[in-house]
Order: C-alpha cells, then sequence, then structure tokens
C-alpha cells in the first residue's frame, strides 16, 4: 500500500449555517434544485403548469366581472382588465410563494437532520422555482397587454428593477417565515391571514386614485404598494400617479422604504441566527 | 492502510441541547408572554472529547443509546454546532449520515444522482459524468428515468450505495449502514467496505454491531455519558462496551425472586464467581455459578428442577437439571428450602443469556413452577468466537494432499 506523501491541509469545521459548504456549492444546489422541480412541473406533467396558470386567470376572470359588471370601477380606468391581470399574477407570485415557503424547512426534514445541507437553499429554491413559473406566466401576461393596444414604451425597460424588488421581498419574507415555522407553527395560520390583508393592502383590485386621500398613505405603508403602482405606471399607464405622486413627494415613501429594508436585514438576522439550530430544534 | 497525516481532529468538542421544561410553540404564546418558559433543562450531550483519526483508517466510534455518539457524528457532519471545542478535517466529506437520505422521490434517478452529487460536494459536471458509473454500480442503468417513487426499496438503497462510493470523497461518515437491506446487499456492503479499505478512505462507523468494528476497524472509540471511555483496539473496546451495555439497568434476576404457586416459591436465584461473590458479567472461559434457592410452600413428595439457558434471541441452548434429596427421602415439608448450585463450563459465545427456572413434581405430578428469565447474565470475551451460539473446543487442520488423477 502506498503512502500518499502531499495531503490535504486540515480544515476547521464550523457547523452548519444559512449558506453551508462554500457560496459555489450554495449556488449549483440553488439553481439545480429549483430547475429540477420546474422542471418536473412544467415537463412531468402537463396540468402542473396549466393549473398554475389557470388558478390566477380564473380569478382574473371572476374579478375582472364583478368590478366591471357590478361594482363598475373597472370602467373608469384606461386599461383595467389588463392592470388586474398583471397585478393579480405579480400578487399571486407573492402570495403563494411565501405560502409555500412557510413549511419548506420542516417538509425538508430529512435533508436539514441528516446532511449537512446549506439551510438558506430550501427557502430561495421555493422563491427561484415561482420566479420561473412567474417568466412564463408574464409571457401571457404581456400578450394579452399587447393584444389590448398598450404601445410599449421604453419605461417597459424599468419593468424589470420594480420586478426584482418584488423577489427580494418575497425571498426576505420567506425565509423568515420558513425559519419561525421550524419554532412557531402557528405562523401557518397568521400567515395566511396577513397575506389576505396585503392583498387588499396592495393596488390590485383597485387602481389607488380611487382610494380616499388619506388612507392612500395608510395602503402606502405596505411596501409591495408602491412597486405595484410603479409596475403599472412603467408598464400600462404612462399617465397614472406614480409612487412619489401618490404620497406627495419622495419624502412619503420612507415608511415603505424603511419597512423593507427592515424585513430584509431581519430576515438575514433571523436565518443566520437560526440556522445552525434548525437540525436540532426539528 | 491507515498513514501518519491526520484526517479528522478533534478537540474538546462539547455539545449540550437545552430541552425546555414548558415548549413555547406557537408564535401567540411567545408574543403574550414573551419571558415565560425561559427555563430548560441542560442536556450535556458531549463533555469535552479529543481525539485524532488518521487519513486512511476505518475508525469506529461505540457507545450505547444516549451516549453521544451520534451526536458526535452529527457535529462531525456539521448537521449540529458544537458549544465548545473546535473540529479539523483534511479532504472533502461526504455529508450524508445514512443512505439516500437526499432522494426526492418524485424525481427520476437521473436527476437525483446529479443532485445528490451536487450535495456531496461534486460540481454539476462532475456529477453528471459520474452517473454512468454510479448506475453501473447500482446495476440500475435501464432504469435511469425512473421516477424513484417506482423503485423498490432494494433499488433505492442500491443507488444510494453506489453514488456514496462513487463520489469518491476523502471522509465518509456512516451510521448504521449495515442495519439496512438483506444479507446480499449487507454483503455488498462488507465487500464495498473492504474496497474502501484497500482504497486508503477516512471511514467513520457509528454503530451498535461489535462484529462490524472488529471486523473492519483498525481503531475504535467507545463513549458513555459524553465522556471517551476507551479509544484503541477495536477488541478491547468491543469487550468493554459489551460489559458497559449490561452493567447498569439490569440486575440479577430482576423480578425473579417472589414469584411463586401454590407448591414453591423462587426465593432468589443468581450468578456468582470462584469466590461466591454475585456477577452479572462473566468472562467467556470462567465458569458460570448458578445458585438458586427455591421454598416449599406445603408438604410435597418431592421435587425436580431443570433450568434452561437461553441466548438473547430466545434459543435454548443447554439444558440441565437437579433432583432434590434430603437425608435420604426427597421429601418435603412446608417451608423447606432447597439450594441449587449449579457449575457450568463457559463455552458460551459473548453476548447476553437468561436462564429459565422450572420446579417439577416428582412422580408425573407436573410442573410446580415456571420462572422465565430467573437470572441473566453476559458472557464477554472470547477470541475471536463473534458468530455463531457457542464456542465449542476444537482442533482443525487442513493438509494439501497433492493433485489426483483418475
Amino acid at each position: 500500500m502506498s503512502v500518499e506523501v502531499t495531503e490535504a491541509p486540515l480544515r476547521e469545521v464550523r457547523g452548519p449555517s444559512a449558506l453551508g459548504g462554500g457560496p459555489r456549492r450554495f449556488f449549483d444546489l440553488l439553481w439545480l434544485i429549483s430547475v429540477t422541480e420546474f422542471k418536473r412541473v412544467y415537463f412531468g406533467t402537463v396540468l402542473g403548469y396549466i393549473w398554475s396558470l389557470v388558478r390566477p386567470l380564473m380569478l382574473f376572470g371572476v374579478l375582472l366581472f364583478v368590478f366591471t359588471k357590478i361594482f363598475r370601477i373597472g370602467s373608469q380606468v384606461p386599461n383595467y382588465p389588463v392592470l388586474l391581470l398583471q397585478g393579480i399574477v405579480l400578487f399571486t407570485f407573492f402570495q403563494e410563494t411565501t405560502l409555500n415557503s412557510v413549511t419548506s424547512v420542516v417538509t425538508q426534514e430529512g435533508v436539514v437532520r441528516k446532511t449537512q445541507f446549506p439551510r438558506l437553499v430550501i427557502p430561495l429554491a421555493v422563491v427561484l422555482t415561482a420566479a420561473f413559473n412567474l417568466f412564463l406566466n408574464l409571457i401571457v401576461v404581456f400578450a394579452f397587454i399587447l393584444a389590448w393596444g398598450v404601445d410599449p414604451t421604453w419605461t417597459w425597460l424599468l419593468f424589470p428593477v420594480a420586478l426584482a424588488a418584488l423577489f427580494v421581498f418575497t425571498g426576505a419574507v420567506s425565509m423568515i417565515l420558513s425559519v419561525l415555522y421550524v419554532r412557531y407553527r402557528d405562523v401557518a395560520i397568521i400567515w395566511t391571514v396577513i397575506a389576505q390583508v396585503l392583498f387588499y393592502g396592495t393596488p390590485v383590485l383597485y387602481p389607488i386614485e380611487i382610494v380616499p386621500a388619506s388612507y392612500q398613505h395608510l395602503i402606502f405603508i405596505n411596501p409591495l404598494a408602491p412597486i405595484f403602482e410603479q409596475i403599472r405606471v412603467w408598464v400600462l399607464d404612462p399617465n397614472a400617479l406614480t409612487a412619489t405622486e401618490v404620497v406627495g413627494g419622495a419624502a412619503g415613501l420612507i415608511p415603505a422604504a424603511l419597512i423593507y429594508i427592515g424585513v430584509c436585514i431581519f430576515a438575514v438576522w433571523i436565518f443566520n441566527r437560526d440556522a445552525p439550530r434548525i437540525a436540532e430544534e426539528l | 492502510m491507515p498513514t501518519t497525516a491526520t484526517a479528522i481532529e478533534v478537540e474538546g468538542l462539547r455539545k449540550s441541547f437545552r430541552i425546555p421544561t414548558h415548549r413555547v410553540d406557537s408564535l401567540k404564546e411567545r408574543i403574550v408572554r414573551p419571558f415565560s418558559a425561559r427555563d430548560y433543562r441542560e442536556l450535556r450531550a458531549l463533555d469535552g472529547i479529543s481525539f485524532k483519526i488518521r487519513k486512511g483508517e476505518f475508525f469506529g466510534i461505540v457507545g450505547r443509546n444516549g451516549s453521544g455518539k451520534s451526536t458526535l457524528l452529527k457535529l462531525l457532519a456539521s448537521i449540529y454546532r458544537a458549544d465548545a471545542g473546535t473540529i479539523r478535517m483534511a479532504g472533502r466529506l461526504a455529508p450524508f449520515i445514512e443512505l439516500g437520505v437526499g432522494f426526492n422521490l418524485e424525481l427520476t434517478a437521473r436527476e437525483n444522482v446529479v443532485l445528490n452529487g451536487v450535495m456531496m460536494g461534486l460540481a454539476p459536471q462532475e456529477a453528471r459524468d459520474r452517473l454512468d458509473a454510479v448506475l453501473e454500480f447500482a446495476e440500475l442503468g435501464e432504469f435511469v428515468d425512473l421516477k424513484l417513487k417506482n423503485y423498490s426499496s432494494g433499488m433505492l438503497v442500491r443507488l444510494a450505495f453506489a453514488l456514496m462510493m462513487e463520489v469518491d470523497a476523502d471522509v465518509l461518515l456512516i451510521d448504521e449502514v449495515l442495519a439496512v437491506g438483506d444479507a446480499a446487499f449487507q454483503q455488498k456492503c462488507s465487500d464495498a467496505f473492504r474496497g474502501m479499505k484497500a482504497q486508503g478512505k477516512t471511514v467513520v462507523l457509528v454503530t451498535h454491531d461489535m462484529k462490524t468494528v472488529e471486523e473492519f476497524c483498525h481503531r475504535a472509540l467507545l463513549i458513555d455519558g459524553g465522556h471517551i471511555q476507551h479509544e484503541g483496539d477495536p477488541d478491547e473496546v468491543g469487550r468493554r462496551y459489551l460489559r458497559l451495555n449490561f452493567e447498569r439497568g439490569s440486575e440479577v434476576g430482576a423480578g425473579a425472586p417472589g414469584q411463586a404457586s401454590d407448591d414453591v416459591r423462587l426465593l432468589d436465584a443468581w450468578v456468582e464467581d470462584d469466590e461466591g461473590a454475585r456477577l452479572t458479567n462473566i468472562e467467556h472461559g470462567k465458569s458460570i455459578h448458578l445458585r438458586v434457592e427455591v421454598e416449599a410452600r406445603r408438604d410435597l413428595a418431592g421435587i425436580g428442577l431443570g433450568f434452561i439457558l437461553a441466548n438473547a434471541d430466545g434459543v435454548g441452548v443447554f439444558q440441565f437439571g437437579a433432583g432434590v434429596s434430603k437425608e435420604g427421602s426427597s421429601e418435603l415439608a412446608a417451608g423447606d428450602r432447597v439450594k441449587v448450585s449449579a457449575d457450568v463450563e463457559n463455552l458460551l459465545a459473548p453476548g447476553r443469556y437468561f436462564v429459565h427456572t422450572g420446579v417439577n413434581r416428582v412422580g408425573g405430578g407436573g410442573v410446580a413452577l415456571y420462572v422465565h428469565n430467573s437470572v441473566d447474565f453476559v458472557v464477554y470475551g472470547g477470541e475471536a468466537q463473534s458468530r455463531g451460539i457457542v464456542a465449542l473446543p476444537y482442533s482443525a487442520k487442513a493438509v494439501v494432499e497433492g493433485a489426483k488423477h483418475s
């Protein structure tokens, strides 16, 4: 038996963490898991993808009927159907991703308790998989928008910026929920309620200008509200109120920005704090 | 073959778990009473563990349930974080302590192999390159695009094991791997272990099974109560483990004395050494001195005692008996006591044994009393006689007679 002369150096084992095992492995795993999961749903079953499109479309159909035929808000707003469709698709992404991520870490119990697995991959893979799905849905949405007769403008190029802001926020919320659920099982119920409140607290069903002025400020504390409003301006209606115009100047956006940043910082902090002990808590 | 280089170095490792006396598991409760239930019990799983494993070594970690051995493995695998102390490791570790734990049953074998390869530290392309080798080892080439949920459990285990072999990690951590699968698979595991041994892999094996440790390990570690009890020779670790395992919590003849029928009562039963001290563990080769006391509860024409020595699997290994004689007559009056001294040559293989005691009425009167497990004891030691239920004295030789031409 030959004895090797060249030896690997001893490196310290630091235990589990959010990123565990180096950034390369982290991103490899995140990408691989998301792509495989997406492929499974998209190619594995015909209904898989169609279902994920049918749900927002059905919701859209019902709401369109209610708000144009019964409440007649829609008829006063330019491009209301496509505004509604776009808002529903984007909000469905946020809502379903965060709801799915709540139980994600606990569902992956085997991997967490029995392998050295970068914990952060689990909720973020949920977000990334949903993002792939969203891209497909957005193709459909933009086909509708063009068919509706909205002309493309150069501000369409800004849409990805708003989308990125939505992704980051969704990711941060998912991180918080997935790690809190390990210890507090009522998080799932609580979040279902909050997500519902956020749906009505974001200008999806209604355009912001029909909301009484005093409540506009309240709605714009919700970080999703300015993002959705800005997407409306950039993609559908250059004449609509921009986010800053709604709250009367950039200063009015400070509460929403603080909450947005606060949520992101809190997400990183709590995930880093709890990641090493997830295996023990399960 | 172990080299001189160190593969794993553990120093002063400590780990304790907090066990809340009252668990707060809802956010509502935490918010309503933010400072309640902060009190918890501290369970010290590992208390200052230090050891070194050399590169190319097969290293066994043994201990009873709750001794801290699995905690140690999980710390090595970066599943738990240590409270204090350092672990340093050379080379790439396969971070799987159980076969097939990373498998997603909804995915195909191809996808799972790539995914798990990456989990074990390969780059995605490397993992794809090794797909064929893995499938070949597992003999599952034709099922590459079948979802794992359609695999049989045997196929799953084969795939998992093949994957572990083919990812080529420098250090492997294995927890009770041989406990799974059928005999053929266990044989394959054994062969693969020998292969790894020959390739100079460093393997840390956590197990209950002393046979595995004695067969494969260069060195072993016995841990108990979070401390290292012994480190070194696997045979010695095996002996100490066996002794430790039955020392506590299993009193001799526990529950047996006092059992009675209308005819007789079993007063006491125990095993003692040559000097008459009561024992729970007997070294292989040292005589077993069985002592039993019974009391007649009414006048009896006579009794005979029979004993069955059974091993842990319930197999009767040996049976023997003793008739009672009392000053020429075998009649017993109520209150008479009978003392039995039986000496049995200890040819038993290491393990746990039970003595069942039966009292018969003389003259076809049937069974007066039967006590299951009236005494139990542990046999340890013995030279490499770990297989079989007894270790009989033998002589054997093999002679070459040359080729016969017919």
